[in-house]
């Protein structure tokens, strides 16, 4: 449904996407993780016909968003990371706007409208000020917007971003139920555990590439080569801990009284070898176990913006 | 033209606020009170005194106030149309719709110029005060009403170009004011001046050169005092073949077209690539 190829785009001597590539399934929720100016928010607008790139080619729906704008907007909901709405508008008036904007018949809109509050949660607030609502009711009524002119695709640049936990919530359980209704849902975002719980697929960019993409276990798994390793044993773990610690391919990431945490990056082999000679050392074993990581600790791995990184 | 969708969200925003009524309110006060200001100074000394020659004069000051005014405020109306939206961050939603470039600036300037319409015929009364004491013809206040439409026009369409090359509304009013300025005093300064290097001293009647010509043509202030019957200008004869009205009525609409045009041009996507945005 989303398709980019080798994106590149330039601001002077800086370069924001260095040949951007992703693919996004129809009917699927993708996130886009990366640090502040990898380059997110340039790939959406991108996307969003807003800027044209200076290399490479993006298709939405099938269409070009450099060649068929038009085309690509009328499939299409945008929601930018920063946006302001209109002072002395309802909220009602604000969406009929813009289903006007979007040319959809004056006959229906007020049941469409209707329906577009219930779904995001605002159907008490039809005749309020946007200027009064809360932040998170603009973000909801934002949405709202995307979905006026009953788009198959919606480009979602940190939607919950600045929202208290009790409105992210909200914002993801609307985001999952637009997946449930089959929308290509493309999302940007810093929150990772609540990505990791609404997208099918995710991919982290850096310096405006994708450094890896896939399932949220894949991009776990991918962005070490080495597995978290938990081991319990019976006796005191100082001793072992020593010996592990010059064994290759393992790095220590902790140890405790009967216990030690340790990265590895061998095979799965070379994994069952390791637990044969712990316990050909005369130690038992009662543990020996890999810890699932998350995405965050992934999204750490592959920036390096933490001590997540394994060497 | 009224299914437009950023015409209807104008039309309401600019009416339903208290700030529609007060400025109606404050520009009637500024107007009137310099007009019967006047009024009261050519008559205060002699009461019950008539000449008909004076109702000239205080059509011929309500009209250049009324001129100044409308220089003043439709540049004010338009040149935030733009860029406000990119202040407000309310720009890039309005673009991913199917509106075209060209429906958001027809919105957004027929909206401003449907409210300097409003404020003109509101200084109407005033008028009515003037017709009691006579001195000029029902053609010339019809002209005179044409000639600010399209003025409102030109000037309108100034203030949305600069929103639209400008990033801040500040900048972008200040750089309206300035052209404004320009097209009000600077046509009638480089006429003078082309003028006066190229006049051959002598007897005889000067020959007026062409650029003089035109530039007196195209400055508001000489068109609006020709159309009111004045002999507002530099010498005689004349080289042109439309009259001097006619070459400022195709002058304003040619220059709104063309500004209005580049302004949605600069809407665009690929404006940012192909022209120049200044940044301040």
């Amino acid at each position: 449904m989303i398709s980019a190829k080798g994106l590149i785009k330039r601001f002077g001597q800086t370069v924001a996407l260095d040949g951007l590539s992703l693919e996004v399934e129809g009917g699927s929720v993708f996130g886009l993780i990366g640090p502040n100016g990898a380059g997110k928010t340039t790939a959406l607008s991108i996307l969003a016909t807003l800027q044209p790139p200076d290399g490479g080619a993006a298709l939405v729906g099938g269409r070009d968003v450099a060649g068929d704008t038009a085309g690509v907007r009328g499939l299409m909901g945008y929601m930018p990371d920063f946006f302001g709405v209109y002072d002395g508008l309802t909220v009602y008036e604000y969406l009929d706007f813009f289903a006007g904007a979007y040319r959809l018949p004056g006959a229906g809109r007020g049941r469409l409208i209707g329906e577009l509050l219930e779904l995001v949660n605002l159907g008490g607030k039809k005749d309020s000020y946007v200027d009064l609502l809360s932040r998170g009711m603009k973000q909801r009524l934002a949405l709202a917007r995307c979905l006026v002119h009953d788009p198959g695709v919606l480009i979602l640049d940190e939607p919950a971003s600045g929202l208290d936990p009790g409105a992210r919530a909200e914002m993801k359980e609307i985001v999952r139920q637009l997946g449930r209704m089959g929308k290509t849902v493309l999302i940007s975002s810093h929150i990772l555990p609540e990505l990791a719980e609404i997208c099918h697929r995710v991919a982290i960019m850096e310096n405006g590439r994708v450094t890896v993409s896939g399932t949220v276990d894949e991009v776990t798994a991918a962005s070490s080569g080495a597995r978290l390793i938990f081991i319990e044993i019976l006796e005191d773990a100082g001793g072992l801990a020593g010996i592990l610690g010059q064994r290759r391919g393992v790095c220590l990431a902790g140890s405790g009284g009967r216990w030690i945490k340790l990265f590895f990056s061998g095979s799965k082999e070379e994994q069952g070898m390791l637990l044969r000679d712990i316990m050909a050392g005369g130690y038992t074993v009662t543990q020996f176990h890999e810890v699932r990581r998350n995405l965050e600790e992934a999204y750490m791995a592959v920036t390096g913006e933490g001590d997540g990184r394994v060497q | 033209m009224f299914s437009n969708p950023v015409l209807q969200k104008e039309m309401r925003q600019r009416f339903r606020t208290f700030r529609t009524p007060l400025a109606i309110s404050l520009y009637l006060l500024i107007i009137g009170g310099l007009y019967l200001g006047y009024l009261y100074l050519r008559w205060h000394d002699m009461p019950g005194y008539y000449q008909p020659g004076r109702g000239r004069d205080l059509f011929l000051t309500l009209s250049m106030v009324q001129l100044i005014m409308l220089a003043f405020v439709t540049p004010g109306l338009t040149s935030g149309a733009i860029s406000a939206e990119r202040e407000r961050q309310t720009l890039n939603v309005l673009l991913v719709t199917k509106l075209t470039p060209m429906e958001i600036v027809a919105g957004k300037m027929i909206s401003s110029c449907s409210f300097m319409l409003l404020l003109l015929l509101s200084t109407l009364p005033l008028y009515s005060i003037i017709i009691i004491y006579g001195g000029f013809s029902p053609g010339q206040m019809m002209g005179g009403l044409g000639f600010y439409l399209i003025t409102v026009l030109l000037f309108g369409s100034v203030g949305m170009a600069c929103s639209a090359f400008f990033q801040k509304t500040g900048s972008s009013t200040v750089a309206a004011y300035g052209i404004v300025c320009t097209i009000m005093a600077g046509t009638a300064l480089l006429a003078g001046f082309i003028y006066e290097v190229g006049r051959v001293p002598g007897p005889g009647p000067d020959r007026i050169p062409l650029a003089v010509q035109l530039l007196l043509d195209l400055n508001p202030v000489l068109v609006m005092l020709r159309i009111l019957g004045e002999n507002a200008g530099i010498g005689q004869g004349r080289d042109l073949a439309l009259p001097y009205w006619g070459i400022y009525t195709v002058f304003c609409l040619l220059a709104s077209a063309a500004l209005l045009a580049w302004s949605a041009a600069r809407l665009r996507p690929s404006a940012t690539r192909a022209g120049i945005t200044w940044r301040q």
